[in-house]
């Protein structure tokens, strides 16, 4: 069968690719474009490692089909550093050892990344349903929560 | 912010031991950067994918892989044949043993298929649709047999034998017909019996536990590339790359030397990536087709195949003194190992009351065979079931005294001096100063809220130490590099380079620390056994003290005098004795400079057995309510304390006691392997095997407690293990005095909680 030409926006670079019509738009990132940031962990959209947004919404692009990608905006956790610059979320992370292994980690961060665009000013509860998506097996999810609730409270400007 | 309470008992020792820098592979990980397992691709690879057993137990009869091989784009298909037999040999995983000829049976079914998901063949393809596509060709000729799930089933007369080969170990009289029982252990100590007949109150009640999953979030990835001279290249997500090889090497019957293993980042093990499933598989296709093979596990493969942790049944005997002196245990456990003998029944049993000064004690294991996945060690193997069925008992005991449970174990703590039930008497441990700081702590002090309960549970691991080698190199420019070979599982690195720059007395950002393949560096066992920062951190250590003495080596010889009269302080070399104040200290940068004048690079390197890993002990507290309708539990507040050694990163040790419970409480609520009459796995995805998400749990506070091991040079004790004993029996005990109902089947999830609440009601509406 012949592939399918996508023309799409990843992380602000236009972008085209060409796929198989039952490829996922993780497989194409991640064999496709090298883009090997978002994990598989599950291919079924329970974990959440795969996690990108999809014109701003958080979606677990392994329930994506790459074709759908078109004429799309995906960012991924490749495009979250401005340069050298870690945005404060990635910065956040590590100050406050909020990973372990690091397998859940680019998926955590586009999860929260996308929460606070939506919800500045969460609650912990909110931050904890938010990311009920997205497993971590090595931290028991602590310091994660902290990190998102520090960053909401620096990038709101008010010190906790 | 959470409450973590950190109690150093280095205050002011250190400058760099107890401080939190970020990690050296933050930026990778939080970047997307860091390369785990599935991330590596080399030109040309092929895709290689198994082909699994739908049998729980089947004799395989024929494999016909003609049609398979004619597809176009098949490049190779293996099956048993292809693997030469293993003999009857025990070698060491971790915290566990496994023999060789069962290793070769369990990557590839050789005989009898023996479980749902495994091994019969893989093939190697252009593309993981053609592999597919090839695996449906394979004919397999099964004679399907009877099979076993429980474990109670397993072990009765006239169950379907597994293994007929397989004759009960340490049986008595010693066994003469094939039985699923693998091995029978005892551990003694005292008179049991004389003990029980003094107690003035005996408890004793029967436990299950079902098999659970590691859960590591990244499935088993490998890359392969054998070359035609033999020489093969390995990138593989491990808990061990030097096992991989090891074991490979054996497999395929080459020399270790011919294998180098470089381990990818790893997302997530738990013990579950101690044993290989699939790299002898891509390094047999990639030998057989002369090109690069990749393998990963789909989940659903990593459920059916991988790891679990084993369940089993546990009874559990208590005798005690009316003022709450234990004066007789027992504990009876037989443990799943699934479908090769290897359960961690030996540390199930050791541990069990391992927390406890008791006088008489006795302890009786079974090691049982059954059509399950062969279970891998999973953070603290075996001690959190027996733990579990252990730390129940003690709570009904203080129920029944009235007595205060931290109480009841207070008065039974093993101490310095405590010889165990498995014989050691142990030197300082922190059993005592751990009970007491949850007793200290806010949360225990705090009124229980009504309709809620709060249950106590402590727990015991042994941890580990063994082989490890380390390097350190002085850069031109005085800045290090320190080598070892134990992947980061969890923030090893940061606690390693930590140590260096203690030693070295020199800012923590100039040490890079690196983890070299199994060419690159000697011999490191796994990461497992809470080794790392304590094993292989003695041997970094003592690889920066060789490079130390060296350094002073090279300052004495430019200073003309003897290197007995030069010191090393703060990072940097001073004459010392007659000699103080003769000349200007020379700092790393200063010899690194004149390395080449003074007799070269000037480098440092360790390579130990170790020993003198000391035991950590947890005490965990929870406060939970049950929902009366549905059986849900709602986890409201955690506190986890240990003792800890030296915590050398802080924040990575809480982030241990915080994973390791909330494993624990998943355990305890949720997660269980559930099989179908015909033995197959019903739940193999993370949507049906419910692992705890955020919203599920509470701030998990943490309570470091310091009691140094004094058979390390920073105090350090494994860490990773404990945490995950207490919580189990923490969550059942909150249950019983939340609900009355006291829970003794795990998990205690919503069905079978509300189940029991039910079956209570009459008898609880009459208490009310």
């Amino acid at each position: 069968m012949a592939k399918i030409h996508v023309n799409t926006t990843i992380n602000g670079a236009p972008t085209e690719f060409l796929c198989d019509a039952n490829q996922t738009l993780l497989d194409v990132l991640r064999d496709n474009l090298g883009l090997t940031g978002s994990k598989e962990g599950c291919g079924s959209g329970d974990c959440g490692a795969c996690s990108v947004t999809v014109n701003g919404r958080l979606v677990c692009s392994c329930l994506v089909l790459a074709p759908e990608a078109q004429g799309m905006k995906i960012e991924t956790i490749e495009g979250m550093a401005q340069g050298d610059k870690l945005h404060p979320l990635q910065k956040k992370f590590v100050e406050m050892a909020a990973l372990q292994c690091g397998i859940c980690t680019p998926g955590f961060l586009i999860a929260s990344k996308a929460l606070l665009e939506k919800y500045p000013n969460p609650t912990e509860d909110e931050v904890r349903y938010w990311l009920a998506g997205n497993l971590c097996r090595c931290t028991g999810y602590d310091k994660i929560v902290t990190a998102v609730l520090d960053v909401a409270a620096d990038m709101r400007g008010s010190a906790r | 912010m959470s409450h973590q309470e950190h109690r150093p008992n280095t205050e002011g020792k250190y400058k760099w031991i107890g401080t939190r820098p970020d990690r050296p592979d933050g930026a990778d990980k939080v970047t997307g950067r860091a390369r785990f397992g599935a991330d590596f691709n080399l030109p040309g690879q092929l895709i290689g994918k198994v082909l699994r057993s739908p049998h729980a137990h089947a004799v395989i009869k024929s494999i016909d892989t003609s049609k398979a091989l004619a597809l176009s784009g098949v490049k190779a298909v293996i099956t048993a044949k292809d693997f030469p037999d293993q003999p009857n040999l025990i070698v060491p995983t971790g915290e566990m043993q496994v023999n060789m000829r069962d290793i070769t049976r369990n990557i590839m079914a050789r005989e009898k298929a023996l479980y749902e998901g495994h091994p019969v063949a893989a093939v190697a393809a252009v593309s993981e649709a053609v592999a597919k596509q090839a695996l449906a060709l394979i004919k397999v000729d099964y004679k399907v047999l009877p099979h076993v799930i429980d474990v109670a089933e397993a072990m009765k007369p006239g169950a379907p034998i597994l293994h007929d080969h397989l004759l009960t170990e340490g049986a008595s009289p010693p066994a003469t017909k094939p039985s699923n029982i693998a091995k029978r252990i005892e551990f003694k100590k005292g008179d049991a019996k004389a003990g029980f007949a003094q107690a003035e109150v005996v408890i004793e009640k029967d436990y299950t536990t079902q098999a659970v999953h590691q859960g590591y979030i990244e499935p088993h990835a490998t890359l392969a590339s054998a070359a035609e001279d033999g020489q093969i290249q390995v990138w593989s997500t491990t808990q061990g790359h030097f096992q991989v090889r090891g074991f490979c090497a054996r497999l395929l019957g080459v020399d270790t030397s011919q294998i180098r293993v470089t381990p990818t980042e790893i997302g997530g093990g738990f013990g579950g990536k101690t044993v290989v499933y699939l790299e002898p598989l891509a390094m047999r296709l990639s030998q057989k087709t002369g090109k690069p093979v990749k393998m990963t596990m789909a989940r659903e493969d990593v459920f059916r195949a991988s790891g679990p942790a084993p369940g089993g049944n546990v009874k559990v005997k208590i005798g005690a003194m009316k003022d709450g002196r234990i004066v007789a245990a027992e504990c009876i456990v037989e443990m799943q190992a699934g479908a090769f003998p290897g359960s961690p029944v030996g540390p199930a049993c050791m541990c069990s009351f391992a927390c406890y000064d008791i006088e008489n004690v006795y302890i009786e294991g079974f090691d049982v065979v059954s059509n399950r996945p062969k279970v891998a060690a999973y953070r603290a193997p075996g001690a959190p079931i027996s733990a579990w069925a252990v730390e129940s008992t003690m709570d009904i005991l203080a129920q029944r005294l009235d007595m205060d449970p931290i109480d009841l174990r207070l008065k039974n703590a093993a101490k310095a001096g405590t010889k165990t039930a498995y014989g050691v008497t142990f030197n300082t441990i922190g059993m005592v100063e751990t009970l007491q700081a949850v007793k200290d702590s806010e949360h225990y002090k705090s009124p229980v809220k009504p309709g809620w309960g709060r249950g106590v549970a402590a727990g015991f691991w042994f941890n580990i130490g063994a082989d490890s080698s380390a390097a350190s190199h002085v850069g031109e420019d005085g800045s290090v590099t320190v080598i070892s070979g134990n992947p980061d599982i969890g923030g090893s690195r940061a606690s390693l380079a930590l140590m260096a720059a203690e030693e070295l007395g020199v800012d923590y950002n100039k040490v890079r620390p690196i983890i070299a393949d199994t060419a690159s560096i000697g011999f490191n066992f796994v990461t497992g056994g809470s080794r790392v920062t304590f094993a292989t951190g003695l041997a970094v250590v003592n690889s920066v003290r060789d490079m130390i003495r060296e350094l002073k080596v090279r300052a004495a010889k430019i200073w003309k005098i003897d290197p007995e009269a030069v010191i090393w302080e703060n990072g940097m070399a001073k004459p010392a004795g007659n000699q103080v104040g003769t000349f200007e200290p020379l700092s790393l940068a200063d010899l690194a400079a004149q390395a080449g004048r003074t007799g070269g690079p000037i480098n440092g390197h360790a390579q130990l057995n170790v020993t003198g890993a000391g035991p950590g002990f947890g005490v965990h507290c929870v406060d939970l309510k049950v929902d009366d309708d549905t059986g849900c539990v709602t986890v409201g507040r955690y506190t986890a304390a240990q003792d800890v050694g030296t915590a050398i990163h802080p924040s990575y040790v809480e982030g241990q006691l915080q994973g390791g419970a909330v494993q624990g409480v998943g355990w305890a609520l949720n997660e269980e392997y559930i099989y179908n009459a015909q033995g197959k796995l019903e739940n193999p995805g993370f949507l049906d095997y419910r692992m705890p998400v955020a919203s599920d749990l509470p701030k998990i506070e943490t309570i470091l407690v310091e009691v140094p091991n004094p058979q390390h040079p920073y105090g350090v004790r494994g860490v990773g293990e404990v945490p995950i004993v207490p919580p189990i029996a923490a969550v059942g005990n909150a249950i019983a005095r939340a609900t009355g109902v006291r829970m003794v089947d795990l998990p205690m999830s919503p069905p079978r909680l509300s189940a029991a609440l039910d079956a209570a009601r009459p008898r609880r509406m009459a208490a009310e």
